[in-house]
């Protein structure tokens, strides 16, 4: 996983974890890698890790079981929450990018027709 | 937080040139530190006196709640930046010294990250290339069960695949129960290690904070804003 720096590390182990479940490639229920394991892999801080897993478990994204370690939430309506979350940001920026462009909302929604 | 290391208004000078200027570090248990600063802005004269190989000319140091001395030697591992190995040395040798030298050497341990390292116990000292005797003394050090790592430029001068490897080590010694500080100039490479940084320059700490939230508050790497205070 490449970083950007200049954003809160944590933020982005948020988010790429955030897609992994939305996408399925975290299951339901499956067990996540450890924070050693994940610092490990990733090559940063365990802390950092820490408080992304701390951050996930506080939106309920995620469970950890007491010495078992952290799991992806079985609920579907944390995960369906979830797909929308990224989708609106994913539109949101689009849409601000275009409009930076100078693309009126009706031209944009021209051009994007073009594309699908 | 408990904390293992204090300095408080630390100054050390060399005749008349100031190397420390009262310098205020706390470093806590479970967390890496990075001193970050231009060469000759004081980061291993700061390291020296915390290992106890320079005296302070002014202000305190504590470790662990004991000046440096035998004690902190005990339960500090300090990495140099210039090489300490004698010259007849074979790698197997340099475990050994380590061994007899510290009890907390985990010649296990050490043996295990010299296969992980790629280099051959058989070897000597003076044929490694500079990034194999980076590597080693890395070993050497992170091999200690300490409660306090001091780094000096772990990555100065070292390949890209050593660096890796170097990386990957110290992020596999960290512990809870243990704190590092890194000193460095090659921020790029260790930014994502650190939990706190202090920007150290002609003796001074000009800035100081935790890597997320300056990351956060000042919307960039700590690289770019090393590059920028300086």
């Amino acid at each position: 996983m490449e970083f950007n720096n200049s954003i809160p590390i944590y933020l982005q182990i948020i988010d790429s974890i955030k897609k992994d479940i939305v996408v399925g490639k975290l299951k339901t229920g499956q067990k996540m890698p450890s924070v050693r394991e994940l610092a490990a892999i990733l090559k940063v801080n365990p802390n950092t890790i820490q408080r992304a897993y701390q951050e996930l478990d506080r939106e309920k994204i995620t469970f950890t079981k007491r010495g078992m370690g952290t799991y992806v939430t079985e609920e579907k309506k944390t995960i369906n929450s979830l797909m929308q979350e990224i989708s609106k940001k994913i539109i949101l920026d689009f849409v601000e990018g275009m409009n930076k462009l100078g693309f009126s909302n009706k031209e944009l929604i021209n051009t994007l027709k073009e594309y699908l | 937080m408990e904390q293992i290391l204090k300095a408080t208004q630390l100054s050390k000078y060399f005749y008349q040139k100031k190397a420390l200027n009262k310098v205020d570090i706390n470093i806590e248990k479970g967390n890496i530190y990075g001193i970050l600063g231009p060469n000759g802005g004081g980061k291993s004269t700061f390291l020296k006196i915390a290992a106890g190989l320079l005296k302070p000319s002014q202000g305190e140091i504590t470790i662990d709640n004991e000046k440096p001395g035998v004690y902190t030697k005990s339960i500090v591992s300090y990495l140099p930046e210039n090489n300490y190995l004698y010259r007849w040395m074979k790698i197997k040798d340099a475990l050994n010294f380590f061994k007899d030298l510290y009890n907390d050497f985990d010649f296990e341990k050490a043996r295990e990250s010299i296969k992980f390292m790629e280099l051959e116990e058989g070897e000597k000292v003076t044929s490694l290339s500079k990034g194999m005797m980076g590597r080693l003394k890395l070993t050497l050090a992170l091999s200690r069960k300490a409660k306090l790592y001091l780094l000096d430029e772990p990555l100065n001068g070292i390949d890209p695949i050593s660096r890796e490897k170097i990386i990957t080590s110290i992020l596999d010694s960290y512990s809870e129960k243990a704190s590092i500080l890194i000193c460095s100039h090659l921020i790029y490479y260790i930014e994502k290690l650190l939990d706190y940084v202090f920007f150290l320059s002609e003796g001074r700490i000009i800035l100081s904070g935790n890597a997320e939230e300056l990351r956060n508050k000042r919307g960039m790497s700590i690289d770019k804003l090393f590059q920028e205070v300086f």
